[in-house]
């Protein structure tokens, strides 16, 4: 055409070279980008709707939580239940954007400590603390984990204990007849296994936490109960018991215990998971939370998991250890309002976790209940036991990170599995989680 | 380049004809003699025209990437969880603290490695396999399929894939040791020493074959009577591909280099499904660092600082790239060039 044209079109291409360079990394940008703008607003929308998101999203939870939403919209005529039930991760994916946009469902799930903690600073939870008085009376110190400046924000409906479960037939196989109690007895139950050829403990060190529950057990024992109580609360890690449940677990890591592969292993998705290693008895035993028999039950063909060679036993006391040597590390999932919910919300939150309803829960397995009416309802053996385990321990410490919150909890999560890829020291733990606390 | 209706017959002729020269002395050719509306020279209204068809273009742009981008820098001088309103002010905090991470710091070499690898690797590689499926040789459709295939799976599929295969005692360690190779197998994803070179044997795989079809149309475009000038004068099939055809597939490496340099600055699916990152960050990139940070951690101040950062990194990658390298494709115009490939 004309000059014009010509000495333009080097420009353009330039121009548009740059800009697809621009659009593929302002992606990038986008991504962090997204979210802020709270415009509150009711996720029903009116008064009478209450929407509900919850994880149980296989029978027979799925089925028993519409029957227990009937059930509420009988008995309040003219509300009604709007039920979402996702798969754990999605949930949680769309709960985070939720709570970046305001937009966040009437009822739904709390994990507690430091991520509650945020979204109370936020204005995003419900004080139930009048309304739900008699239920957080009736649950006890299990309340303790979602209660921020005195105030409860949630009601946890199912509380479990982190501990060790093994496969009672490979044990056998390897001479060891009781479960270990102390680490020495822990260190010899590896090298007997080792010695038979069984892949003593499988650690989903890729997703970090359940490489980091080694060292909160340890730090558990270690630490008084007043020392964790005041760490949660100031983030101060300078009290010697922290560093010293980090050489604690250096030396274990030395004894060289896990599966192979470990550092890249996931936590429980696939047959290569940790959980899925010991579901097929490629392994001993793995340190995991009560949902660990159903997480088996997921990776194996017929549903069984580890069936009737399913054993537990507690993390092992460690010998100086100023922490009380019953404590147990746990954690659990809490019903929760919205901010702006309808005031109906309280009642539902209530009467989920109301004997019968909590008995309802209990009897079908799907967690282990706070009511105490209900405890005695669970019917898997297992269950049972972990709930006996649970209601003698002095207190249960919620996992680090979750009290801690994300930012803190990740950053010490991080460190913790840098140590089992052997590049960090006891200091270096304590350290990376006192700076993340600086900047959080 | 049509006028618009409404502008004949509301201006005279002879007016542009006598405005035009002074104020656009290069150009005046198309516009010059074509009717505009009174008291819109034709410069005014070529820009006009310009803005409307370039407008609706413009505000997409501007709302999905640029308001976007300005978003994360505002947000980077803040220190802020994502939830509530922005209210803590750092200044340039964010940024000190990212360029003073050692894992940052990790992420923006193993970023720098990763398009050193690719382009040393792939452009040999893709080279050869291009030159090879290029000659006439028995099921060279098939081929080309074999080796493109891989760039057309889903990221995602092809790294679920490749991790089964790559597990400890999988399908790859299996085959290793059925040819009697059992000593070279490795933790390929769980050994931080290891996981690197796993990571960019996949990636190898997986975009070889961009490279051999893009290096595969660019052979199309160099002339036959090149060749067969040179093979009269005796040049023997490696003369041949030295002095002719990598010469003239120029502007085609180029091209692929600034994709592949693009592409491995962005990286991030195909590790996140491999190794998220680890083991012990050692095949962390920029992307996943950011993913880490913002949705992981809630530091969506920091890592939008950290976007930053990655957006001025390729910024100026991508500018020097142009500058430095693309310009000589740009110089000569197509018209010109051609005519010195023919000479050269």
């Amino acid at each position: 055409m004309t000059r014009t044209a010509l000495t333009s079109t080097p420009r353009r291409t330039h121009a548009r070279r740059a800009a697809s360079a621009v659009v593929a990394l302002t992606t990038a940008a986008a991504l962090a980008a997204c979210g802020g703008g709270s415009d509150g607003g009711n996720a029903g929308g009116d008064e009478n709707t209450l929407t509900w998101w919850h994880n149980s999203n296989t029978d027979p939870g799925a089925g028993y939580y519409e029957e227990v939403a009937a059930a509420f919209e009988e008995a309040n005529p003219g509300t009604t239940i709007e039920i979402s039930a996702l798969p754990h991760e999605d949930m949680l994916t769309r709960l985070n954007a939720a709570f970046q946009s305001g937009d966040v469902p009437d009822v739904y799930m709390e994990r507690g400590g430091g991520e509650l903690a945020d979204h109370v600073e936020a204005g995003l939870t419900m004080d139930l603390s009048e309304g739900a008085a008699d239920t957080i009376e009736k649950i006890g110190g299990s309340v303790a984990g979602w209660q921020v400046d005195g105030a409860t924000y949630a009601l946890p409906f199912s509380v479990g204990v982190v501990g060790f479960w093994y496969n009672t037939e490979l044990f056998e196989q390897a001479g060891i007849t009781e479960a270990p109690t102390t680490m020495e007895e822990l260190d010899a139950a590896v090298q007997a296994l080792k010695d038979a050829g069984i892949q003593p403990i499988s650690v989903g060190a890729g997703d970090t936490w359940p490489a980091a529950h080694y060292w909160y057990y340890l730090a558990v024992r270690e630490c008084g109960q007043d020392v964790l109580t005041d760490a949660v609360t100031s983030l101060d890690f300078s009290d010697e018991c922290f560093v010293r449940a980090g050489e604690d677990l250096e030396a274990f890591i030395g004894t060289e215990p896990f599966n192979e592969g470990f550092l890249a292993t996931p936590a429980q998705v696939g047959p290569a998971s940790a959980s899925g290693l010991l579901a097929s008895e490629q392994v001993a035993m793995e340190l995991a939370g009560h949902w660990e028999p159903g997480v088996m039950q997921g990776l194996t063909e017929g549903g069984e998991g580890l069936g009737e060679k399913t054993g537990w036993f507690a993390f092992p006391t460690v010998e100086g250890g100023e922490g009380a040597p019953d404590a147990a590390l746990g954690g659990g999932d809490a019903w929760a309002c919205a901010a702006d919910a309808p005031p109906v919300c309280v009642d539902f939150v209530n009467y989920l976790l109301s004997d019968e309803v909590q008995t309802g829960f209990a009897e079908r397995d799907m967690g282990l209940p706070t009511n105490p009416a209900a405890t005695g309802a669970v019917s898997d053996p297992a269950l049972a036991d972990l709930i006996a385990v649970r209601d003698s321990a002095p207190y249960v410490q919620l996992y680090f990170d979750t009290a801690f919150g994300e930012n803190v909890g990740g950053a010490m999560n991080d460190a913790i599995a840098l140590m089992f890829a052997g590049q960090g020291s006891a200091q270096d733990v304590v350290d990376a989680t006192q700076s993340a606390a600086g900047t959080a | 380049m049509t006028a618009r209706p409404t502008s004949t017959g509301t201006t005279a002729p002879p007016r542009p004809a006598d405005d035009a020269p002074p104020s656009r002395p290069a150009s005046s050719g198309p516009s010059g003699p074509r009717g505009t509306r009174r008291g819109l020279s034709p410069a005014a209204r070529k820009r006009a025209e310009i803005a409307f068809f370039v407008a609706p273009a413009l505000a997409l742009m501007a709302v999905f990437i640029a308001l976007p981008v300005l978003q994360a820098v505002r947000y980077s001088l803040y220190r802020w969880n994502g939830l509530g309103p922005l209210d803590d002010f750092v200044g340039l905090e964010n940024y000190a603290t990212a360029l003073d991470n050692p894992v940052f710091r990790d992420a923006v070499s193993n970023n720098f490695l990763i398009i050193a690898v690719s382009i040393a690797v792939q452009l040999p590689l893709g080279l050869l396999v291009a030159l090879l499926l290029n000659r006439e040789i028995r099921g060279r459709s098939f081929l080309r399929v074999v080796i493109f295939m891989p760039y057309v799976l889903a990221e995602v599929v092809a790294g679920v894939i490749w991790v089964l295969l790559l597990q400890p005692r999988g399908l790859v360690d299996e085959l290793f040791e059925a040819v009697g190779l059992g000593g070279v197998t490795q933790l390929w994803l769980g050994d931080p020493d290891v996981a690197l070179w796993t990571v960019m044997a996949v990636l190898t795989w997986k975009y070889l074959g961009l490279a051999v079809i893009l290096f595969l149309a660019g052979l199309q475009g160099v002339p036959e009577d090149v060749y067969e000038a040179a093979q009269l004068d005796g040049a023997s099939w490696w003369q041949v591909q030295r002095r002719i055809t990598i010469p003239l597939l120029g502007p085609t490496i180029r091209t692929w280099g600034f994709l592949s340099m693009i592409g491995s600055l962005q990286l991030f699916d195909m590790v996140w499904i491999l190794t998220g990152g680890g083991p012990a960050n050692s095949t962390v990139t920029m992307a996943i660092y950011l993913i880490n940070q913002g949705t992981d951690r809630g530091l969506y101040g920091y890592a939008s600082a950290v976007a930053v950062l990655l957006f001025g990194i390729s910024l100026v990658l991508a500018v020097l790239y142009n500058t430095l390298v693309l310009s000589k494709d740009r110089d000569d115009a197509p018209r010109p060039r051609r005519q010195k490939k023919v000479a050269r």
